[in-house]
């Protein structure tokens, strides 16, 4: 080893701020857009999986229940929630991964802006799964999906979305910051499981009482009813106030659960 | 430096630091102090409460009681600036995977908030320092363990720290990666930092570091050089070597304060009167037709240290004849 340079003349800012807060986000969110772009699992996952989930609701059950194209418009909104929760839960295993690797340990340690390591995973989700809507909206669009929305619905579309990634996703940092990596990797079942149970692909009067009451009540019935109106160009009604209700409520607990789990978790 | 010239410049001081959970006691009362450019080794068995105390160091976890200062600056109470005077490698080489060493280090020294131009130079200096040069643009899941220590500790050298924390750097590495880590520490010691190190093993701390504190129990049971501490301990060992572990049980066997090495075919055994009780072993080795091959007097190792001032076995199945093979009577 050749001497190495120690202690003097290291140009290093001891200012912290707004701007470095920004700048250590943006550095956590680089690494994680990293993540998703090399690893083959992660790019399945990410962009390949959605889109098959699209391929199965419209071209094998969309041609049994209905081929007048009908239930192709009903489908894909609540399929679109469905694949942006399932794309937000890899943030569970990618945190799990960090906390077990002792990453996180040695984040802390760093005099970085806090939980930045947090917030990258967070924004490099919300980045990952707008991303992934693309191909997921072309496969509709090509499938015979026609939405109606004009341009402020679209608009109200992509926000509506933005607020559900960040709800699901710090949602499942809490999770991937309390489970292992193994019971943090089923997260994305829930995520996979909850919104059949919603009138996401059947209304749920066609369901046995017993369930219509959950499936009802649940949050995924109001986002996805909101979601179906965004794109169909209808005004949404009181759905929209119960879904930003639940979507908010989910975020805020999520959020300051997760804030407060970081500094105190610590891999022994 | 002289231990003396180091007492005075306290770069770490720890005093009574305490940690409980529950009713469990990890670490009660614990005081040390590290001077600049010394390298301190915490020396105990799993659960003495050594990665406690570096979490309670490195900010990670908050005592019950107790203070710690780094370079000055009160830990507990001002843990943001403390974190810019010290590093952590971790008991887990956590680097990522699915970066290149280069990239893992140009974050790092992002997150360390150098310079555009500081970062450059940096992230190949330390490339070059610990000879990855050739595979900085390779994914770090193709490095092999020793690479990854390297590059973990190139990591933490990014913003030259003052004081640099070690939990168990060399777990898991093979023979040659470990030596080759020890003198990178000890030449960083050298150019002036300061290092705590935690250590399983009696020969990595009687190596590497100018001072040890045994830990046990979260207490800290003796701390001082590895001289000082050895001269704590009376008691001369003689080291029979055989040709055959069948050899080494039998010759075990014949005393019952022997200790057989099956590594290295040798059987300890505690002596006072060297000439006499070499006399007494091999008759009775010879007459159980057991061939010694080699007879070494070697005098007390950290091994005894351990044994005498914790009354339990050294921690690791690392033998106490690594550590003397250098003191063996050609």
């Amino acid at each position: 080893m050749t001497a190495i340079e120690l202690a003097p003349g290291i140009p290093r800012s001891h200012h912290q701020g707004f701007g470095t807060a920004v700048a250590d986000i943006a550095t956590m969110t680089g690494r994680e857009v990293r993540r998703t772009l090399r690893g083959v699992d992660s790019l399945i996952t990410a962009f390949v999986i959605p889109v098959c989930i699209m391929l199965v609701f419209v071209v094998i059950f969309g041609g049994a229940i209905e081929s007048d194209g009908n239930y192709v418009n009903y489908v894909v909104p609540g399929t679109l929630v469905l694949c942006l929760g399932f794309g937000s839960a890899s943030t569970a295993i990618a945190v799990a991964q960090d906390v077990t690797s002792g990453t996180v340990n040695r984040f802390k340690t760093l005099p970085v802006f806090g939980s930045s390591v947090l917030y990258g995973h967070v924004v490099a989700s919300v980045v990952r799964n707008l991303v992934a809507c693309i191909p997921v909206l072309g496969v509709a669009l090509l499938l015979g999906y026609r939405p109606a929305a004009e341009f402020g619905g679209w608009v109200g579309a992509i926000a509506f979305a933005v607020l559900m990634i960040l709800a699901f996703t710090w949602l499942s940092a809490l999770g991937g910051l309390l489970l292992s990596v193994d019971a943090a990797s089923s997260i994305n079942f829930v995520f996979l499981f909850l919104p059949y149970l919603s009138s996401g692909f059947v209304p749920t009067d066609t369901m046995p009482v017993w369930l219509r009451g959950f499936a009802d009540h649940q949050p995924y019935t109001p986002i996805i009813e909101t979601m179906r109106d965004l794109l169909s160009g209808t005004a949404p009604g009181n759905t929209l106030w119960v879904a930003l209700a639940w979507m908010l409520g989910i975020l805020l607990v999520s959020y300051v659960g997760a804030t407060i789990v970081f500094a105190k978790r610590v891999k022994e | 430096m002289t231990a003396m010239n180091r007492l005075h410049d306290r770069t770490i001081e720890v005093t009574g630091l305490r940690k409980t959970y529950g009713k469990h006691v990890v670490l009660d009362s614990v005081d040390f102090s590290v001077g600049r450019g010394e390298i301190y080794a915490l020396l105990g068995p799993n659960g003495a409460g050594k990665t406690t105390t570096i979490n309670i160091l490195s900010t990670l976890i908050k005592p019950d009681a107790g203070t710690v200062s780094i370079g000055g600056v009160d830990v507990l109470s001002r843990p943001q600036e403390a974190r810019r005077m010290f590093a952590l490698t971790g008991q887990y080489a956590s680097v990522d995977e699915f970066q290149t060493g280069a990239e893992n280090l140009a974050m790092m020294a992002r997150l360390g908030h150098l310079g555009t131009r500081a970062r450059r130079t940096r992230v190949r200096d330390l490339l070059e320092a610990f000879d990855l040069t050739d595979a900085a643009g390779k994914r770090v899941a193709d490095y092999s363990g020793g690479m990854r220590r390297r590059l973990d500790l190139a990591i933490s050298l990014i913003a030259a720290p003052p004081v640099l924390f070690l939990d168990e750097p060399t777990t898991g590495l093979d023979p040659r990666s470990r030596a080759g880590l020890w003198s990178l520490v000890a030449e960083l010691a050298a150019n002036g930092t300061t290092i705590l190190l935690t250590t399983q093993y009696l020969e990595e701390a009687e190596r590497l570091a100018h001072r040890v504190g045994v830990i046990d129990g979260g207490t800290i049971v003796a701390s001082g050089t590895p001289v000082e501490l050895k001269a704590q301990v009376s008691g001369e060992h003689l080291v029979f070597s055989f040709a055959t572990v069948d050899d080494v049980q039998r010759a075990a066997a014949l005393r019952q304060n022997a200790e057989s090495d099956l590594d290295e075919l040798a059987v300890r055994v505690p002596t006072e009167h060297a000439v006499a009780d070499i006399r007494s072993f091999l008759a009775d080795t010879a007459d159980h037709g057991v061939a010694v091959t080699d007879i070494a007097i070697a005098g007390p190792s950290l091994d005894d240290v351990f044994l005498t001032l914790t009354g339990h076995q050294a921690p690791t199945g690392r033998r106490a004849s690594d550590t003397n093979d250098k003191e063996k009577a050609a």
